[in-house]
Parts: structure tokens; C-alpha cells; sequence
């Protein structure tokens, strides 16, 4: 689903020039949930937005769904669905009309927006809240729409940018149950990133955990703690990979 | 297509908030209701002359402004959202001008049926090709808007673009011909676009379908929509966004 090989992005500007990912190489299989870890300023963010052709990649070559993410970026926007950190609808916007926009987006007719937009969020437990504007929902239930807004196109690789930062505990095991259905029963390929390692513990078929612009560590959660001994949690092998200095962001 | 897509979708979210449509025309209106009247009783001009004036006011604070719609948008990750999907760059841009014309479509109807109830006669014909030429200036000032709303830090632009609307207003002439101007503010006039667009609304409203002023204003307002629409459209592709 995703081939990368020397992804790399730079960016030049009154700081002179930052190298925020560097040859990145990346191999995601059909049907797997990876997740993409690492510390403040490591090239998470940038990396995904190369993946969801929000940024162009400065080398380095990658497929992603099946299709050239340089050559063919619209080809790639067709069959990724990408669930970014925050919110993506306004708060007074309605739901059920920014979510038959994103349908219509993606060609459907309105009349097969509107179906899908139902049964999306029948699946989603949002049932009902096509007329309500985002404000007036729960902090769960407007993750779910971001989802929602992801899902609508059946897209084949979803791409979530820490889906569950400021949910309480229920909220959180509730969208990791969708985003297991997912891939258990549509056989959606999830590749996501997340500051929680319990999240990436529970959720993950394997771990890329990336610092300095590059993958440091690869593995499934089991076996990378196994590497360090037999009650090694996932924080310990993130610590061990990526060391204890504080890190400032250095989003370009 | 897809930016018929997307105004209509902006079309629905704006008139659902009627007040807000009327209340972003509520200056020209009021120049309209109580300036108007002074104005024909003065002897400068006449309703002919006042109201294409205002309706440039009407575009430059209706479309001119546009930009200020970005924010939410990028703020709130809508821009971001949208940029993902299969929608091309161009239909982004194009999608929200539209619904910014027709918005200003229906301004404009508003200000000329309360100009017709204090006293303009304008010809019909000259009424829908002024109408015609003030969608090319606001296709143009919308889409430049965007351009700079997507440039320029947040906090930066309201005060910007609301400071820069006053100056481009009166310098148009909206308000008074720039025939009554001495002689260094009608050079400063004569280079901005919407100078040109008055005096060719102006002629419309008169009567008057050719010579110079027609053809000076048809050309700026060209002029503006060609560069507007090609840098916001050049934004729009860009990174970041």
C-alpha cells in the first residue's frame, strides 16, 4: 500500500535550511495497521504530509495506493482517506452538509452522498446528527465525524494523524474498535500516528518509530519490547530508541 | 463542475444567514439612503452617478473582502480536508468566488431596487451591462483576496484589507466624480482599476455603451480578474496552503 524509498523533504527558509525528513523508507502491506511514532520534531508530521500529498517530497521516490505520489498526486487523493490532528469541520458548519460536500467530492451524485453519508455514520454510531452543527457535539463524537469525513470514499489506505489526542478513555476505545472493524472487516490498511503508546500498543500490527528525519526502529509492538527484556513496556523501547533529551518542535 | 460543487454548498451556508448578507451591504446602503438623497439635490451628480459608484463600493467590501473566509476554513482544517480530496486546486478557488458573486448578484439587486425606489432610471440595458462588467471586477477582487488572505499571517489581514478597502473606495469615486478632484488625486485615481470601472458603469447607467470610458473600464476589470484568479489560483497549489 505504501513504497517509499529516500523520502526526503527540506525546507529552506530565514532559519536557513532543515532537513525534516531524510531517505526515509517505509513498507506498508495491505491490511496492516501501522503506526508511526516519535518524539517532537522527528518528521512524523512532515512524513504524513508527503504521504497525503500535502507536501511535496524533495527526493526520494514513493507509491502510495498503488499510484506515483509525485506523478500522480490525484490519482492517490482518490484512494487515501486522511483524518487529520484536529477537527476538519467548522463549528458552525452541519455536519450532514460538509460531509455530503466531501461524497460529491469524490464523485459520487447527491442522492449517493446522501446514502452514504447515512450509512457512514450509522456505522460510526452518529446516527442523527446530520443537522447538528460540530460545536454542539462531544469531543468523541466530533473525532468520529473526522472519521466519518475519511471514510465516506471506501478509501483502501486511511491515514489518521493522532486520532485520539484529547478524548477521554471511553472516547478512545471506542474510535479504536471503528479503526479495528476497519481492517478486520473492510480490510483497510491504517497507517497512523500517535503520541499514545498504549494506543499504538493496543492498535498496531507494527510500529515505525522515526527521530532525526529517519526510522530508528521497526517491528511489531511484541517483538520490540521483547528486544528489551520480558516486561519491557512500549515507552521503554520508545525512550531506549530515541533517548531522554527534551525535544522543542521544529515544525517548518 | 466541481466548483459549481462547492458554491453551492458555500451558497447554502451563507444564505442561511440572511442577516449576514444584508448586513455586509449594510454601508452602501446607508450612503445610498442618506447621502443619496444630498447628492441629487446638490447638483454634482445625480442617482445615475451615484449609485454605479456604490455598487464598486458594494464589490470591493463584498468580494474584496472574500479572504476573510479563509481563516476559519484553515484554521478550523477544512482547507487541509479539502486538499485531500480529488477536488483540483483551481475548483477550490473557483468554487468560493462564485458564491461570493452571487452573493454580491444579490447585494447589488438589493441596492439598485432601493436606488429605483428613490429615484434612479437607469436603462435596462445599461443596468446588465454593468451588472456584467461588476461580476469580472469581483471574480477578480474576490479571487486576489483569497491570494492574500493565504500569504499573509492571520492576525494581519483584517486590519489590512479593512484599512486598504476606505482608500481604494474613494480614490474609485465612488462617492464623488473624480472630475471635482485636483489635479495630483486624479493621477492617483487613475491608477487603480476600480476609477476606470466607475466611469464605465457610470457611461452604462447613462446610456452610453462605447468610447473611451466602456473600454478603459471593461480592460481593468479584465485586467484585474486575469491576475486575480492566476495568483489565487497559484496560491492555492501551494504547499501549506
Amino acid at each position: 500500500m505504501i513504497h517509499a524509498t529516500a523520502l526526503t523533504k527540506t525546507f529552506t527558509g530565514g532559519k536557513g535550511t532543515v532537513e525534516a525528513v531524510r531517505g526515509l523508507d517505509l513498507h506498508v502491506a495491505a491490511g496492516e495497521i501501522v503506526g508511526f511514532l516519535g518524539p517532537n520534531g522527528a518528521g512524523k508530521s512532515t512524513s504524513l504530509r508527503m504521504l497525503t500529498t500535502l507536501l511535496k517530497p524533495t527526493s526520494g521516490t514513493a507509491t502510495v495506493a498503488g499510484y506515483d505520489l509525485v506523478a500522480e498526486p490525484a490519482e492517490v487523493r482518490r484512494r487515501i482517506g486522511y483524518v487529520p490532528q484536529g477537527n476538519t469541520v467548522a463549528p458552525t458548519a452541519q455536519v450532514g452538509e460538509e460531509l455530503e460536500l466531501q461524497a460529491r467530492l469524490y464523485g459520487m451524485s447527491r442522492a449517493e452522498a446522501r446514502d452514504r453519508v447515512a450509512e457512514t455514520l450509522r456505522a460510526l454510531d452518529l446516527a442523527g446528527v446530520e443537522a447538528r452543527p460540530a460545536a454542539v457535539l462531544s469531543g468523541g463524537r466530533r473525532r468520529r465525524v473526522d472519521l466519518a469525513m475519511g471514510l465516506l470514499h471506501n478509501p483502501r489506505l486511511l491515514f489518521l494523524d493522532e486520532p485520539t489526542t484529547g478524548l477521554d478513555p471511553q472516547s478512545r476505545a471506542n474510535l479504536w474498535d471503528h479503526v479495528r472493524r476497519l481492517r478486520d472487516r473492510e480490510g483497510m490498511t491504517v497507517f497512523l500516528t500517535t503520541h499514545y503508546l498504549d494506543e499504538a500498543d493496543a492498535l498496531c500490527d507494527r510500529i515505525l518509530i522515526i527521530d532525526h528525519g529517519r526510522v530508528v526502529a521497526e517491528g511489531a509492538p511484541a517483538d520490540l519490547k521483547a528486544e528489551l527484556g520480558p516486561s519491557a513496556t512500549l515507552d521503554d523501547v520508545f525512550l531506549h530508541v530515541t533517548g531522554r533529551e527534551l525535544r522543542e518542535s521544529t515544525a517548518a | 463542475m466541481t466548483a459549481l460543487i462547492l458554491a453551492r454548498h458555500y451558497l447554502r451556508a451563507t444564505f442561511r444567514s440572511k442577516l449576514s448578507v444584508l448586513f455586509s451591504a449594510i454601508q452602501p446602503i446607508m450612503f445610498l439612503v442618506l447621502f443619496g438623497p444630498l447628492f441629487d439635490r446638490s447638483g454634482v451628480g445625480s442617482w445615475d452617478v451615484l449609485v454605479p459608484g456604490l455598487l464598486v463600493q458594494l464589490a470591493l467590501m463584498s468580494a474584496g473582502l472574500a479572504g476573510f473566509g479563509i481563516f476559519i476554513d484553515r484554521r478550523f482544517g477544512v482547507l487541509e480536508r479539502l486538499r485531500v480530496t480529488p477536488a483540483g486546486r483551481t475548483s477550490l478557488l473557483l468554487g468560493r468566488v462564485l458564491r461570493d458573486v452571487v452573493v454580491l448578484l444579490v447585494q447589488s439587486a438589493l441596492l439598485l431596487a432601493l436606488g429605483w425606489a428613490l429615484g434612479l432610471r437607469a436603462p435596462l440595458a445599461g443596468v446588465l451591462l454593468g451588472l456584467a462588467l461588476l461580476v469580472v471586477l469581483a471574480t477578480g477582487l474576490a479571487s486576489l483576496s483569497y491570494a492574500i488572505a493565504l500569504v499573509m499571517p492571520d492576525e494581519l489581514f483584517p486590519p489590512v484589507a479593512s484599512t486598504a478597502v476606505v482608500p481604494l473606495m474613494l480614490l474609485s469615486g465612488a462617492l464623488l466624480p473624480m472630475s471635482l478632484a485636483p489635479p495630483w488625486l486624479d493621477v492617483l485615481s487613475r491608477l487603480t482599476p476600480f476609477r476606470y470601472v466607475v466611469e464605465a458603469l457610470r457611461a452604462f447607467f447613462s446610456g452610453s455603451y462605447g468610447g473611451a470610458a466602456v473600454a478603459w473600464g471593461v480592460l481593468a476589470g479584465l485586467a484585474l480578474l486575469v491576475i486575480g484568479v492566476a495568483l489565487g489560483t497559484r496560491l492555492f497549489h501551494r504547499e501549506n496552503a
